[in-house]
């Protein structure tokens, strides 16, 4: 036994030479399994998908990847200038699927990043008929991309504090009980579209530059209020703990898993109209697997995959699909009334017939650098 | 045999040996230093002068991100203010990790410094940003401090969205550091200096600030440093407790970046923070070895 021990011991005796060897076989180890991971990244039952936080989660595909025998590998980015930034970065091909914000289709199909889609392939019939024509999707008569989900963006408010009535107007957030209690979700455009439309810009993201001058002075006016700026964790902290009663710019999105939580928090859209957001499914230019990227876009806007698309555990989100709607009623009726999905009361189709939504477009008349400049200023009054 | 060589060198051997020892564990700090500092930083000085069309990084010579950037008031305003706020926040720290620090390395019994530098190391076994988090939940107007004044009929206090919660984050993120390195610094003071100066009357106060403080000063410098390096680069405490109301650069850095893909501007700022950093660093190295150098 004390032998072997002493036998043993000069084996562990670190020189130099072993040192080298041992330095090489790391290196050679660590080359390998990385291109044992490349090798595994880049097998057939593999289809990647560029989206937002939660898309990718198992309760969203694990129906698609069991029925057919594939990965989804998620790529998540947080804001729609982030996506464009991922794709341009990245080789051709190497997203399949691309989920984005409707604003940025027309960039993308212009830099020649993703595929014109055959209507056919997608149950148009089935959508509310708001979301078979979207502006922005079809563009010079071909479309580019198909409708997932929306929501709309307005008064997020403490309920407690803020009722719906004193919400129907964005002028409650200068409202002095509010003083240091607005938060401000840390996104230019969605921040200042709503503010865009307190002006009374039906347009909010078309203003002409004397427009645009009155919006920034509407902006500043507003600091006095501001209890942070916040992305989105701190937006749910800020909301729990009280630290902000409001916010303009953010909607259910936020506000549904934080009043099931029990959280006193709702979303109003104001009577100066709301903002709508969109996310959409195109086609990667050069994705090599181009049919099963096909199947997965049916399968994500037919009923079972929009159901489980609206109720992700990241966020919820409203959807076209009509018998996605009908699904929802049937196997989660609770859930179904949460989202206001409901056909026998008052929904959220109802919202858009009434004309206060707007779409959430990139600015118009001005640079998205006007904008931004405008925001970074208001940070650092 | 190499064994047999080691054990016993000769004078010339031994000055062979060794300069290629030095050389072979010195060689992967210098290659780290030149494949993650030095490449990455002539790369940042380059993309300065790229461009960005339609969110794509166009390689390019033009001097317009540095004329952008100079123009702007707020990144000016933005750049003085995180200078500050990391100033205040050496300074905040090395004044409250003091006492500690020199509590351990005179007052404390063996055993007692080992479970003081114990615990001082702890709160690195957690995520700096979850500890960030946890302190939302105790300074949050309804939060456990508020909440707790609230019963002696005080507050509540508004501390998130404020520089008081940024420097809350601040001296969570660098006070254990601070202490260690302070306390390493005062542990070296050699002793028979104190009671020399004890001896000859002067007072314990006097002593700490004319001896101890002296004769630790190389430690204390870098100590702040080190807080100032932490606390000037932060992201996480000026957004998640100073709200970033009013922004810091690093926060001007994720705007840039985030606000339309433009690197090139960010790298801007990031330079300047770096040039910042190494201005500071070796002023303080300077400052901080140009004492010891007269002593000796």
């Amino acid at each position: 036994m004390t032998a072997r021990k002493a036998d043993k011991k000069p084996t562990w005796r670190l020189t130099r030479r072993k040192f080298l060897k041992g330095s090489a076989a790391a290196a050679a180890l660590i080359a390998a399994s990385s291109a044992t991971r490349r090798v595994a990244w880049s097998e057939e039952n593999t289809l990647s998908y560029l989206c937002w936080p939660g898309h990718g989660a198992p309760e969203v595909v694990e129906p698609f990847e069991q029925a057919n025998n594939v990965k989804i590998i998620p790529k998540e980015y947080v804001g729609g200038e982030a996506m464009m930034a991922l794709i341009n970065q990245s080789d051709p091909g190497t997203y399949d699927v691309v989920l984005s914000d409707r604003e940025y289709i027309v960039m993308m199909r212009d830099a020649g990043l993703i595929d014109e889609m055959d209507p056919n392939d997608y149950a148009f019939d089935d959508f509310w008929p708001e979301f078979q024509k979207m502006p922005g999707h079809w563009l010079n008569g071909k479309l580019y991309s198909v409708v997932l989900d929306f929501g709309y963006l307005g008064v997020v408010h403490n309920t407690d504090v803020i009722s719906e009535k004193e919400a129907s107007s964005y002028k409650v957030l200068w409202d002095p009980k509010l003083t240091g209690k607005v938060g401000q979700f840390d996104w230019y455009l969605p921040s200042m579209g709503n503010l865009s439309q307190y002006n009374g810009n039906k347009s909010p993201f078309d203003i002409d530059d004397a427009a645009f001058a009155k919006l920034r002075d509407t902006v500043f006016s507003l600091k006095p209020q501001v209890a942070g700026y916040h992305g989105i964790p701190d937006i749910f902290n800020a909301l729990k703990n009280g630290d902000a009663l409001a916010y303009q710019g953010i909607g259910d999105w936020i506000t549904i898993l934080l009043s099931a939580e029990g959280y006193p928090v709702t979303t109003t859209i104001p009577d100066e109209g709301g903002i709508q957001w969109t996310e959409s499914l195109s086609l990667s230019t050069d994705g090599k697997k181009q049919d099963l990227a096909k199947k997965f876009i049916q399968y994500l806007t037919a009923p079972e995959g929009q159901v489980r698309v609206a109720l992700k555990s990241s966020y919820w989100g409203s959807i076209p699909n009509k018998k996605g709607w009908t699904l929802m009623n049937d196997i989660k009726p609770n859930e179904a009334t949460i989202l206001r999905h409901r056909f026998d009361q008052r929904n959220v189709m109802d919202e858009y017939a009434d004309g206060k939504i707007t779409l959430r477009q990139l600015p118009e008349q001005q640079s998205i650098d006007d904008w931004s400049e405008v925001w970074n200023e208001y940070k650092n009054l | 045999m190499a064994d047999k060589a080691l054990t016993q060198p000769t004078a010339g051997t031994a000055a062979r040996n060794v300069d290629g020892y030095a050389l072979f564990w010195g060689l992967p700090l210098a290659l780290w230093q030149l494949v993650f500092f030095v490449a990455p930083l002539v790369f940042l000085v380059v993309m300065t002068f790229w461009t960005v069309k339609n969110f794509r990084l166009t390689p390019d010579f033009d001097t317009v991100n540095w004329v952008n950037m100079f123009s702007k008031g707020y990144v000016i305003d933005t750049y003085f203010r995180t200078l500050w706020y990391g100033a205040l926040g050496a300074v905040v720290c090395s004044v409250l990790a003091f006492p500690a620090s020199y509590a351990l390395a005179f007052k404390a019994s063996p055993v007692v410094q080992r479970i003081g530098l114990f615990m001082l190391i702890t709160p690195f076994f957690t995520s700096y940003l979850v500890r960030i988090y946890s302190w939302q939940a105790v300074v949050s107007d309804n939060g456990v401090l508020n909440n707790l004044l609230g019963v002696f009929g005080l507050g509540p206090f508004n501390i998130l969205g404020t520089l008081l919660g940024t420097m809350v984050g601040y001296i969570t993120l660098t006070l254990p550091l601070v202490i260690l390195l302070q306390f390493f610094s005062l542990s070296g003071v050699d002793r028979n200096y104190i009671e020399a100066a004890q001896n000859l009357g002067c007072g314990r106060l006097r002593t700490v600030f004319l001896v101890i403080i002296p004769l630790a000063k190389t430690g204390i410098i870098l100590a702040g440093t080190f807080a100032f390096i932490l606390c000037f680069g932060d992201l996480v405490s000026p957004t998640s407790l100073g709200s970033s109301k009013p922004p810091t650069l690093s926060i001007l850095i994720v705007d840039t970046v985030k606000q339309g893909n433009n690197w090139p501007r960010a790298a801007v700022v990031a330079l300047m923070m770096v040039l910042t950093l190494i201005v500071v660093a070796f002023t303080a190295i300077f400052f901080a070895y140009r004492v010891k150098k007269e002593k000796t």
